[in-house]
């Protein structure tokens, strides 16, 4: 049997809005993917830790409270420094498209913003999870 | 034409439609009934369930002459970066006719952190400003007359420690508390439910709640000491029935501990208020503002036994939906927000923030925000919507929505009775759940087309990029760091720390009013980390649990 595709959907930071982190952890899980989440206020360690111990295929992220240069790159660091470099991170939120550009440098592979379709993140995680 | 008559000639009618629709089909994903007649609301009574505007059941509004005395207070949610830049984004609004404040704080204030606490860095003065201390407090009301403004605060968990410091900075300009007139959100049980800034657990929260209701009843008797918001519930992908049902349900809660903790109920239920969603549907919305009036006027008579007028009027602050935003082409959001101010406006909103056109993208540029306040300004001035009293009652289709969305509220109001209350509810998940998966079903309506949003699922067009976002200055984060070691070197440290440990005794005793010690604090420019700091060593933290 083809092993399910793992994912961490996660909050780091201090930001309260997640309705969209949990509609597309639902969505990914009626997808077929096995999905844990991690709740609010999560620290980068507390994520790369999180996606470490479960051992994930995917790190999924959303912020929408402007902190997201601050954040994402910082999870893709640690989890990179604990050796999992294959994890597909990708993120979400209220992301201004100028930061996209150094986002994805820092190693976030797709950013999904206001009015994208749960479909397009299944596919894209599909498509390029190792 | 008699109700029988009517019958008759409704059958016929709808005999021609389904002819009709044998030829033209009807559009999918339309409700139920097309079409509503006086059968509809035949079985509501004028005098016990609509009435007149400033008479029970207030259905039709909480004054006599509503916007024909004045209109609503216009009032923008606002705040970023420093105090100071605040300040400068505040006399603006008011230089442009802003009738009253409404302080927007970043996260770390929101949830009790410092500017130089870990925790808070990529955070300070993001999606508000950065308050620390009283001395930041001082700055964001620089050359504003306390006296005079009317202050809304989004603050809730640490509202205590915000209000003592209004109260405060009121003081050193010789403004008395007696004159303060503004609002402190102050509901914890809705960041519980769906906007997720809590500090401390229930228990304790409430308790800071019903202290704030007290100390204000009896020193700060014109501000409104919480706003029950159903607002954050909405955004959290709630329907409009759940909206205002969840809210009202938190309101009770709210009562009750206040009862519970020996206050009159006519001493704080008169400075209660609440903060509704105005959402897309707009007739739907007018009639969930009218409903919600009805039901918190029978709540608080028929099971509070309340006997003041004002301790059963619910009064509201309204903001348009800032879910409803879209990213792409963010001029169409001027449209959208027009509707919603026409629909808070026919529903008689006491005071409305308008979003901005860029909002799914950053925070508003202040052309945006000129233009979100024009929108409320045409509406009131130009549109005729205001110059009669709750235009659409007598509607069919209103007033037997208005009952539909009453009662759907009543059931959920029922359900959650049955569980325990609020507080239960919301520890049990019961309400994230229905939020979620109100939310969820949203999004697969507009994954699947059932739902349209103009821009977004239909009419797409190939876009450049966005320019001119308001974008925070980066700095902002080191600057404020280096103000708060600067002011925390200057202060009286014996005086801070004795504050400090006469608060955590307080804290330990349960029958003690937290506010007058929250405010000798404050004035030693105690910082909100300090002050909360302590608060979260005798209180603990909330924990939440998830079930997608």
């Amino acid at each position: 049997m083809e092993k399910r595709i793992r994912v961490l959907v996660a909050k780091p930071g201090l930001d309260g809005h997640d309705r969209g982190a949990k509609v597309v952890a639902r969505a990914l899980r009626d997808a077929g993917f096995e999905v844990i989440y991690t709740g609010l206020r999560q620290t980068p360690e507390q994520i790369a830790e999180a996606a470490l111990q479960e051992d994930v295929n995917v790190v999924a992220m959303s912020i929408l409270s402007g902190a997201h240069s601050h954040l994402f790159p910082k999870v893709v660091n640690l989890l990179r420094e604990k050796g999992m470099k294959d994890t597909l991170v990708i993120g979400g939120g209220v992301i201004p498209e100028d930061d996209i550009p150094a986002l994805k440098e820092a190693g976030i592979a797709e950013v999904f913003t206001p009015g994208a379709l749960t479909t397009d993140i299944v596919e894209f995680i599909k498509k390029n999870v190792k | 034409m008699s109700n029988e008559k009517v019958q008759a000639e409704l059958a016929k009618y709808e005999a021609s439609a389904e002819k009709a629709i044998a030829r033209f089909p009807e559009r999918p994903h339309l409700p139920e009934q097309r079409l509503y007649t006086p059968l509809d609301i035949k079985n509501t009574d004028y005098a016990d369930e609509i009435s007149f505007p400033g008479v029970y059941p207030y259905t039709r509004g909480v004054q006599p002459t509503m916007y024909r005395g004045r209109f609503w207070t216009m009032r923008m949610y606002a705040g970023f970066s420093t105090a100071e830049e605040s300040n400068k984004r505040y006399r603006y609004l008011i230089e442009s006719g802003a009738t009253g404040l409404s302080c927007a704080f970043d996260l770390p204030t929101q949830i009790g952190y410092d500017s130089d606490d870990d925790i808070s860095q990529g955070e300070v003065g993001k999606v508000g400003v950065a308050i620390d201390s009283m001395a930041d407090m001082e700055l964001l009301f620089d050359k504003i007359d306390l006296g005079k403004v009317s202050t809304s605060m989004t603050i809730n968990a640490p509202a205590s420690v915000l209000l003592a410091m209004y109260i405060a900075v009121a003081e050193k300009q010789g403004v008395t508390p007696d004159l303060l007139k503004g609002t402190i959100q102050n509901d914890i049980l809705k960041e519980y439910a769906a906007r997720g800034t809590y500090i401390f657990p229930p228990r304790p929260s409430m308790r800071l709640i019903t202290n704030i209701f007290e100390y204000c009843s009896k020193n700060v008797p014109k501000w409104n000491t919480i706003s029950i918001s159903g607002y954050h519930i909405r955004e959290a992908g709630s329907t409009a029935s759940q909206e205002i049902a969840f809210t009202i349900a938190d309101g009770i809660a709210y009562v009750e501990a206040a009862i519970k903790a020996g206050l009159d109920v006519d001493a704080f239920a008169g400075r209660l208020s609440f903060f509704w969603n105005a959402h897309n549907n707009v007739l739907e919305e007018v009639a969930k503002f009218r409903a919600s009036r009805r039901i918190w006027a029978k709540v608080m008579k028929e099971r509070f036994h309340a006997q003041k007028p004002k301790s059963l009027m619910l009064r509201f602050h309204t903001q348009t939906a800032g879910s409803m935003l879209t990213a792409q082409q963010p001029n169409n959001n001027i449209i959208r927000v027009a509707l919603q101010t026409a629909a808070a406006v026919m529903g008689g909103t006491q005071s409305l923030h308008t979003n901005s056109r860029d909002e799914a993208l950053a925070l508003p540029t202040e052309d945006s925000v000129m233009i979100a306040l024009r929108t409320q300004q045409i509406v009131a001035y130009e549109s005729g919507l205001a110059d009669v009293i709750d235009p659409l009652a007598g509607s069919y289709y209103v007033e037997a929505l208005t009952n539909k969305i009453e009662a759907e509220a009543w059931d959920y109001i029922k359900k959650i009775d049955e569980i325990g209350g609020a507080v239960a509810a919301i520890e049990k998940g019961y309400i994230q759940k229905e939020i979620q998966d109100s939310a969820y079903k949203w999004q697969m309506d507009v994954e699947s087309g059932a739902k349209t949003i103009v821009g977004v699922n239909k009419f797409h067009i190939k876009e450049e990029s966005p320019k001119n976002l308001l974008r925070v200055d980066a700095s902002v984060g080191e600057k404020q760091k280096a103000k708060l070691i600067e002011m925390k070197a200057k202060r009286d440290q014996a005086a801070v720390q004795a504050a400090l440990t006469a608060l955590e005794k307080a804290c330990v005793d349960e029958n003690e009013n937290l506010m007058p010690h929250i405010l000798t604090a404050v004035k030693t420019y105690a910082t909100l980390g300090e002050i909360c700091g302590v608060m979260r060593k005798v209180f603990g933290e909330y924990e939440a649990h998830v079930n997608l």
